[in-house]
């Protein structure tokens, strides 16, 4: 079976010299959800802007279910953006149409979709994050929580075969983070999940991965790698206070 | 940000946005072709504004409040009729050269005419529309590209601004001289910084979603053969009256 | 005359034919950038350009008082030209006037020709001009950056208003001195410009002193850096 997402030996530094990404190996399955874990400047946002070829340039090789991410080839590059949708940290900065669903079918409009199959794509997304009914509001009226939703289904109108997502649980309260939580796990899609809340790594991703100082250097089940202390604390990473990994029965 | 559009229900808001460009733009050009001693064809031109902005339903008060911006241009004018040479006329124990009073008539006429036509066309289109109907009238993809960025980072640079001038103003200080320029300069390059690294987020969440430097034009579709043929009914009438009016004198 | 207040000309000021030359010119400029500026905007530049256009925007909203009566707002041409290059700067500059004149009623549509080549076309040549011979004579530092940018904002509002000058001339509706408007222009100009140049200097080197990567300027006359990695 062709992997959803295979990551090979990719290195990148920034213009200034800063390396950022130092020989990275990773293998999606289809259909697996994902962590990506580790410190802050650990190079996991370079990492995520390499899957849609917005950064490039370093050595390595990036593919989407088989097809290579080439940044110089226009078309190819549409289509490796249809392929991963990916989800910013600030829904702010994701969306910037005048309404809910201009904002939704911007994507989908970009790969030349139009008419009634726009509008479907558009209903079929917000529905999908349950946010149907505020289609015709403007996005900055909306509570953070939606507004992060409405991000979400900003990325499934194009239909992406992998879903990432930047720190989804950030700034969102309990509430509007178990709702987020329903909604991945009810997309038929690849998940690769950005974060540092480890308890939502251990509620949505069976699997997680490690990133610290542009390598991976841990890979395996979530509930396992959180249980090991010594790991967790060598890459800082910490569990919130009372948080015993071990005592949750996964779903 | 959509600082003079007013949502409204009418005939004129309804139109694609570049006919309506278009016929602003021929408005206006008749205007300023008009030869400044043909009062008629101005007062012609005036009901044409006052029938538009009826249809558009845009209130006679908020287009002359707006209109104030050409102020400075009409104060230049008021100089004109004292400052003018050759024949003179007294009017009220002043004595006003007659080519001077034309010359301040010709500035305030055309252009009070033509911050009228913009106001309409912009009370009527939306920033956005403007730029599709630019787009649609072949303007440079370059050209429309920078404007849609242009417009998402005002409403930053607003944003950031304001919250930077509360800061400023809590601590009592509000410069607004030009000696005091230095010091507002340094805020200013801060809130340069800030809001270009906002706008490139914003940029590389637009390129993943497929952006590809044009927007996509969603729902609507080029303006129907129809709309091209109401709308010139504004610079057609226009030179009617031009016309119109040289024949008469 | 005193009250030169906006620097957009409106409609009606400038005659018929002479608006209708400067709009040719404007065109054919604007031409010339478009090809230009098509090679210079890549990615990085795209969103800078916006930015830059929005900056000009906001700071054209400001009127400074530069004596008591006068004020005069900024035109934006030099920090342009050092952000983003003369090609996209020049555009940028234009994108504003168009959105100005279309958005704001400020500038006459039928003077747009005559506002785009004073300000975007003349203005941001003369500023790219100094900045292109400055920033090679200057000392290699911000403060020679710095003054680079208030000596190119000075010059580049003065020629600008020259152009103005030079229309009015050549096809002025107002029967007013030449001498005089142009001594009326020349002196507020010079003060608008100063305040031009302390706005613009101290953004270029706040910006070059944390992302020298975004100078457009730098990367052109003192490229140190070697771009390894490209954004795309």
């Amino acid at each position: 079976m062709t992997a959803a997402l295979k990551i090979t030996g990719l290195t990148f530094a920034y213009p200034d010299g800063r390396e950022a990404l130092h020989g990275v190996d990773l293998t999606l399955a289809p259909g697996e959800r994902v962590a990506l874990l580790g410190p802050n400047g650990a190079g996991k946002t370079t990492l995520v802007l390499h899957l849609n070829g917005i950064l490039h340039g370093g050595a390595g090789r990036v593919e989407i279910s088989g097809l290579p991410v080439t940044p110089g080839d226009r078309k190819a590059i549409t289509e490796i953006r249809r392929r991963v949708g990916v989800v910013f940290q600030d829904p702010d900065d994701q969306l910037f149409m005048p309404t809910v669903a201009e904002d939704v079918a911007f994507g989908p409009a970009n790969l030349g979709v139009r008419g009634d199959e726009l509008d479907h794509r558009v209903t079929e997304a917000l529905t999908a994050v349950g946010m149907l009914e505020h289609r015709d509001q403007i996005p900055h009226h909306l509570s953070f929580g939606q507004r992060r939703r409405v991000a979400v289904a900003t990325v499934l109108a194009m239909r992406p075969e992998i879903l990432v997502l930047d720190e989804p649980s950030s700034n969102l309260d309990p509430a509007s983070r178990r709702e987020l939580a329903e909604i991945i796990m009810s997309l038929p899609v690849t998940v690769l999940m950005v974060t540092h809340d480890l308890p939502y790594a251990l509620e949505l991703c069976p699997r997680s991965v490690i990133l610290d100082a542009g390598r991976i250097v841990a890979d395996a089940p979530t509930g396992e790698l959180l249980a090991d202390g010594d790991r967790m604390a060598a890459h800082r990473l910490e569990l919130p206070f009372g948080f015993d990994p071990s005592a949750i029965h996964r779903r | 940000m959509e600082p003079l559009y007013l949502a409204r229900e009418s005939r004129v808001h309804r139109l694609s946005p570049e006919v309506k460009i278009a016929a602003v733009l021929l408005f206006t050009i008749v205007v300023v072709v008009t030869p400044r001693e043909d009062l008629t064809a101005f007062a012609g031109y005036t009901l044409l504004i006052a029938l538009v902005a009826g249809l558009a339903r845009v209130p006679a008060g908020w287009l002359l409040k707006r209109a104030t911006i050409e102020l400075p241009f009409v104060l230049l004018a008021v100089v004109l009729p004292f400052t003018g040479h050759g024949e003179r006329v007294d009017w009220l124990g002043l004595s006003l050269s007659v080519d001077g009073l034309y010359g301040a008539w010709n500035i305030f006429a055309k252009g009070t005419l033509g911050v009228l036509a913009s106001l309409l066309l912009a009370a009527t289109t939306s920033m956005r529309d403007l730029i599709l109907g630019l787009d649609r009238l072949r303007c440079p993809t370059v050209i429309t590209q920078i404007m849609t960025f242009m417009l998402r980072y005002i409403d930053v640079l607003i944003d950031d601004a304001r919250r930077m001038r509360i800061a400023r103003l809590s601590r009592g200080y509000d410069p607004r001289f030009l000696w005091q320029v230095k010091a507002f300069a340094v805020g200013v390059g801060a809130l340069f910084l800030r809001s270009y690294e906002r706008g490139e987020r914003v940029y590389l969440a637009m390129l993943s979603r497929g952006y590809s430097g044009r927007m996509p034009s969603g729902s609507g579709s080029k303006a129907p053969a129809a709309e091209w043929v109401v709308s010139s009914a504004l610079p057609v009438a226009a030179a009617g009256i031009a016309v119109a009016a040289a024949v008469l004198a | 005359m005193d009250d030169v207040q906006a620097m957009h000309i409106a409609n009606g000021i400038i005659n018929g034919p002479v608006s209708a030359i400067f709009i040719a010119i404007a065109m054919a400029g604007l031409a010339v950038c478009v090809w230009r500026a098509k090679l210079d905007l890549d990615d990085r530049l795209a969103p800078m350009a916006g930015l830059v256009a929005a900056f000009i925007f906001a700071v054209q909203m400001l009127n400074f008082q530069v004596l008591p009566g006068v004020s005069g707002h900024l035109l934006g041409g030099t920090l342009a030209v050092i952000l983003v290059g003369p090609w996209v700067g020049a555009l940028c500059v234009s994108t504003v006037l168009i959105v100005q004149a279309l958005v704001f009623a400020d500038g006459g549509l039928t003077a747009l020709g005559l506002n785009i080549t004073n300000m975007a076309l003349i203005g941001t040549a003369a500023a790219y001009l100094l900045v292109a011979l400055l920033l090679r004579v200057l000392p290699r530092s911000s403060r020679g950056l710095g003054a680079t940018a208030l000596i190119a904002s000075v010059i580049g509002v003065v020629v600008a208003a020259m152009g103005f000058v030079a229309e009015f001339a050549l096809g002025g509706t107002a029967d007013l001195s030449i001498t005089a408007v142009a001594a009326t222009m020349a002196g507020t100009h010079t003060l608008i410009g100063i305040g031009e140049g302390l706005i613009a200097a101290t953004t270029v080197v706040t910006v070059a002193k944390v992302r020298p990567d975004l100078v457009y300027a730098l990367r052109a006359f003192r490229a140190p850096i070697r771009a390894k990695a490209a954004v795309a």
